[in-house]
């Protein structure tokens, strides 16, 4: 019965919720557009703050686990590949599943467990607070002072994080390969070789757009925080849920114009 | 509407989507008058004081602020015109106390960086809290936290400042010390104050005229000056308020 429930007034709550948003990221988007032309009422010192807590300080647990990924999948193929005599495809198997597809999307669930949460807590913290309300009063908006430095931040943040996740796992590969007796120039030559620029860049971008979904969801669950005991965890919660659904869906969605393109 | 009013309300019912709190409440506060909101605890004095800062909008009568209704349009205009001191501080947890004056002052003030710095310290001063300038608002007390709030409130020199229970949480001399500043500010720039307060000393030291809520009832029950309250009302409830049940 309570499920039935549930799920009623989960479909009841649907088009409110669904609003919102739409308006929320319509708002920042006309607030970017603004301060696109007026770039001085741009919060540089916040934007730059927000930058090295995902960037930097993510920066080694993003190279660490795309180290681990590098490593497993290296492992996985080799023993395949192994039969043929051909471990050196391992090379540029991993060029293409990292670049493509598992470099952007696993730096992503990173960036949305690690910066995600933090922007929805600390909003959240601000919307318990009347932090926002003071925001408001004092005739600034909370979208331009706090949405925009965050979300430009990690927008930025995760094609460098990427890459150095990227990195980190051809660099895996190459060890568990080095252990199996292939040659280190082998496996960098056949590394280049099946690495192309356009694959490069389009993972690069999709990355910056996972980064700019994963901030917008972390401030827009910070701003919708209820002012309850529980209301700040529940935020940081549907921060990281949301964010890794919306990669999810997104990285299919560029698959499948990938697939129509037939690139 | 009334000659010389700051804010004005006109058979307003104030509340939350969904949920009255009060209704029916009319009043206007006149320039360089302190009014005081008086009520039990959960009346509705902070929702009232949210209408008339712009948080939230009325649900039913008009309000005006310096003649001006809260919309889209005249919102930035307004907001530069309020100050605002929130029951809880609401400083910015992330800025230093200077930082949480400088901002208003930064965004607003066409005073030069040095100038900015020097008039945020001469606000601390005024609170008695330069020593609190690079304390971060967590590690200060609740005392001292709403005495930088109310410094905030008044970076912009503005023309009505709202205070939310300003001296709640202070000991008798820091507030008779707050009562001064606002007295002092009143009669050197001629601001409107519209203060939220239970302290009986307090009222009788600075307001001019204040308004009653009561719960049970929700609604304004008596206006005027203190005194006359005391004295002069045949309310029990008024009485008993004033004379501590
Ligand atoms: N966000 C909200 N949504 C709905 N109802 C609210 C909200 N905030 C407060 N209320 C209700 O409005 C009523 C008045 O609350 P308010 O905070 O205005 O009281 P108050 O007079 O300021 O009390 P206090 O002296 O304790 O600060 C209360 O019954 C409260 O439950
Ligand atoms: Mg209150």
């Amino acid at each position: 019965m309570s499920v039935v429930a549930n799920i009623g007034r989960a479909a009841a709550e649907f088009p409110g919720i669904f609003r919102g948003w739409t308006e929320y990221v319509g708002e920042t988007a006309a607030v970017a557009l603004s301060v696109a032309f007026r770039p001085w009422r741009f919060r540089f010192r916040d934007a730059a703050l927000a930058f090295q807590r995902a960037a930097c300080e993510g920066l080694a647990i993003a190279s660490g686990i795309g180290f681990l990924l590098g490593v497993i999948l290296a492992f996985q193929c080799a023993a395949a590949l192994q039969m043929f005599g051909v471990e050196v495809y391992v090379s540029d198997m991993l060029v293409i599943a990292l670049f493509r597809e598992l470099g952007p999307v696993v730096t992503a669930i990173v960036l949305a467990g690690r910066s995600g949460s933090a922007f929805a807590a600390e909003i959240g913290t601000m919307k318990v607070n009347e932090e926002l309300d003071a925001l408001r009063t004092m005739g600034l908006n909370p979208i331009r002072f706090l949405v925009l430095p965050r979300v430009a931040a990690v927008t930025a943040a995760m094609p460098v994080l990427t890459i150095f996740s990227e990195l980190a796992g051809l660099l895996g590969g190459q060890i568990v390969l080095q252990a199996m007796n292939v040659p280190s120039a082998i496996f960098w030559q056949h590394a280049v070789s099946s690495g192309t620029v356009f694959m490069i860049v389009f993972g690069l971008v999709k990355s910056a757009f996972f980064g700019m979904l994963v901030g917008l969801i972390g401030c827009g669950a910070g701003l919708r925080t209820r002012s309850t005991a529980d209301g700040v965890g529940r935020s940081a919660t549907s921060a990281v849920v949301g964010g890794m659904v919306a990669i999810a869906l997104a990285d299919g969605i560029a698959a499948a114009i990938c697939h129509v393109w037939g690139v | 509407m009334e000659k010389d009013a700051v804010v004005e309300l006109e058979r307003v019912d104030a509340g939350y989507p969904g949920s009255l709190v009060l209704s029916d409440i009319s009043f206007s506060v006149a320039g360089g008058e302190i009014f005081v909101l008086l009520g039990t605890s959960g009346c509705g004095k902070s929702t009232v004081m949210k209408h008339m800062i712009g948080l939230n909008p009325v649900l039913r009568g008009t309000l005006r602020v310096a003649g001006l209704e809260w919309s889209a349009a005249t919102r930035a205009e307004l907001c530069r015109k309020i100050g605002v001191m929130y029951q809880s501080g609401a400083l910015f947890g992330s800025m230093t106390c200077l930082e949480n004056i400088l901002l208003p002052l930064e965004e607003f003030s066409p005073l030069k960086k040095k100038e900015r710095t020097e008039r945020a310290m001469e606000l601390l001063r005024d609170v008695e809290l330069a020593e609190a300038a690079d304390r971060m608002p967590g590690e200060i007390s609740g005392g001292m936290r709403k005495r930088v709030a109310i410094a905030r409130a008044m970076a912009l020199d503005p023309e009505v400042v709202f205070l939310d229970e300003p001296s709640a949480g202070l000991d008798p001399i820091t507030s008779s010390a707050l009562d001064d500043l606002i007295l002092s500010l009143r009669e050197s720039k001629r601001m409107t104050f519209v203060v939220v307060t239970h302290e009986l000393a307090s009222i009788f030291k600075i307001a001019d005229r204040c308004a009653m809520f009561d719960k049970a009832r929700r609604t304004m029950i008596a206006i005027g000056e203190p005194e006359r309250l005391r004295d002069g009302s045949n309310d029990d409830f008024v009485r008993k308020f004033f004379n501590r049940g």
